[in-house]
């Protein structure tokens, strides 16, 4: 598991250029719509829930569960294991648990957030807490 | 009413019922001749209003209704014979389940009015149009809704709906490519790709993720999805060109590899080359052919996806919402249906399928696939007795196609005799599209022979 897996560089758009400048800072940003007060994870402009477009960034903890999981055996670039972390603050979001054994994961168990370099803004991925 | 019993009814009656009987006597008489001589398609084609009922429209009971119930018929289909393709085209393989599903109709290519395909189609829409050689002086309506493996179960309804409105009369829908002997078409990149991408999502473990939360949740086990693959593999062994043929047991499921937690590689469906096609017709024109009549008499469509990670829930699919849609269309229930064509893109997507389609509760689909309940002669609900994807055929990694193809054979009376249900008059064709774990599509279509 201590090969150096290669990720993607974000591509990076003007609605989501902000929560990778944050990521460069080491910050892990969601969005909050002030309308109806909820959160949401990938960040929008505009509020997925009551579609206001008064949505502004928040830093969050990095902690969080997971949801669900699997271990992916059967990969040419190795095995690993892609899983639903639900955030401190609510949302759920689509990552990897990394660094840690991944054979005795359970759902509900605590990870916190990890960043991951690449050859631009680095990506967020989970870890056993 | 026939000639002799006109004779009967006639003296039966007086006066102004004598007249008005005699008067429907000759209309019927005269409207049967002149079907029965009919051999131009395109004199039975619906038109848009005209503020002239056509009087050869045999109305349904919905027919003034915003229902497409019983308003398109399937009458034809093919399913490509192959599994692998190593010298054929993919746009070729398009033509050639065009021409299948076009000659089991009894039609030729200058009848099609309609054509539906998704992104497995070469360039999509202009290149296919052209390179099939449909009749652009005819073809009036196109679509190319794009909803992954679906797409062909929510062809079929929107073919009905462009039918219903008279937008088209000859509808063709196709699906075919080489997964194993050729590139897999591209797709766009979506919003969240930045957000996504890099964490590996595919269908294994992205239905791994469902398998394993529905374990979590409500104590499904490997040997029951391992059921599902046993069922399929009951039936594939009557199909000639099913890609796997042998029958298995849980424990073979159990003990084949695993490949993302919790799903064994033979919880997986297989890779083909091939394709499928099918046509969808008005009443009329289906009733002035041979085979037996299929009808659509309900159809529901929905989408599903994380939606800003709120309350993620990955034990239940947009089939919740699809198939109540198509029931309620149809005016009847999971019970009465005699078969059902689920798409099994992995045994859990079968189990989650059946749940949230109401033949069983959530959560106790584990229960209802389990001792052989999904195989034909044996259990209550006999399910894709082509081998499904599971075991016969997966065209392009999408099992829309193949589950209304199964539907109407069963429906025909054309299944293998080994797994045709007996009296089968009711079937459901259902499916999703994408990953179900991410975001996915759904659609139902509830299909009668009449």
């Amino acid at each position: 598991m201590a090969e150096v897996k290669k990720y993607p560089a974000p591509v990076t758009n003007p609605e989501t250029a902000p929560f990778w400048e944050a990521a460069k800072a080491g910050k892990f940003m969601i969005k909050r719509c002030t309308a109806c007060g909820e959160p949401h994870y990938f960040p929008r402009a505009i509020c997925p829930f009551c579609f206001s477009d008064k949505t502004e960034w928040e830093e969050a903890s990095g902690e969080g569960t997971i949801y669900t999981y699997s271990l992916m055996r059967k990969s040419p670039t190795g095995p690993y294991t892609i899983a639903y972390v639900t955030l401190k603050e609510g949302p759920s979001l689509q990552t990897n648990i990394v660094d840690c054994d991944l054979t005795s994961l359970k759902i509900g168990q605590k990870v916190k957030l990890v960043w991951k370099p690449t050859d631009g803004a680095p990506l967020p991925f989970f870890t056993a807490a | 009413m026939n000639r002799e019993a006109a004779a009967y009814w006639i003296p039966a009656f007086a006066g102004m019922a004598v007249v008005h009987v005699a008067a429907q006597w000759v209309h019927q008489l005269e409207s049967s001749r002149y079907r029965l001589a009919l051999r131009n398609i395109s004199a039975l084609a619906k038109v848009g209003p005209t503020g002239q009922k056509n009087s050869l429209q045999e109305e349904t009971s919905a027919e003034n209704d915003l229902t497409i119930k019983g308003k398109a018929y399937i009458a034809g289909i093919y399913e490509h014979p192959t599994r692998h393709a190593p010298d054929k085209s993919t746009a070729q393989l398009h033509a050639e389940v065009a021409k299948g599903a076009i000659e089991d109709a009894g039609l030729t290519k200058d009848d099609i009015d309609g054509y539906f395909l998704a992104g497995d189609a070469p360039g999509g829409l202009w290149p296919m149009v052209d390179y099939l050689g449909l009749n652009t002086k005819k073809l009036r309506h196109v679509d190319s809704t794009e909803t992954g493996g679906c797409s062909y179960l929510i062809h079929l309804g929107h073919a009905a709906e462009a039918i219903a409105a008279g937008k088209c009369s000859v509808a063709l829908v196709t699906l075919a490519g080489k997964p194993r002997t050729g590139p897999m078409p591209a797709r766009a990149a979506g919003a969240e790709a930045d957000f996504e991408a890099a964490y590996g999502a595919t269908t294994h473990n992205a239905y791994g993720m469902c398998a394993m939360r529905h374990m979590h949740d409500y104590g499904t086990t490997s040997e029951q999805l391992a059921w599902i693959k046993v069922a399929a593999s009951h039936h594939a062994q009557y199909n000639p060109h099913a890609m796997l043929k042998d029958v298995v047991t849980v424990e073979d499921v159990l003990n084949s590899p695993m490949i993302s937690d919790p799903l064994h590689r033979m919880d997986c469906c297989v890779v083909t080359d091939g394709g499928g096609a099918m046509i969808v017709t008005t009443p009329e024109i289906a009733k002035s052919l041979k085979k037996p009549l299929v009808r659509l008499i309900g159809h529901g469509e929905a989408m599903k996806g994380p939606r800003g990670g709120k309350d993620l829930d990955l034990t239940y699919s947009a089939g919740v919402w699809s198939g109540p849609r198509a029931f309620e269309e149809a005016g009847v229930t999971p019970k009465d249906i005699k078969y059902a064509s689920i798409y099994d893109s992995f045994t859990i997507t079968v189990l989650m399928q059946l749940e949230d389609l109401g033949f069983c509760k959530k959560g106790e689909g584990g229960k209802f696939v389990a001792d052989g309940n999904l195989i034909s002669g044996v259990g209550k609900l006999p399910f894709n007795t082509d081998g499904g994807g599971l075991c016969s055929n997966h065209p392009v990694n999408r099992g829309g196609m193949t589950k209304v193809l199964e539907a109407v054979r069963q429906l025909r009376g054309e299944a293998h005799p080994k797994v045709q249900v007996p009296n089968c008059d009711l079937a459901i064709a259902h499916g999703t599209g994408g990953l179900l774990g991410v975001r996915h599509a759904a659609s139902t279509c509830i299909l009668e022979r009449v």
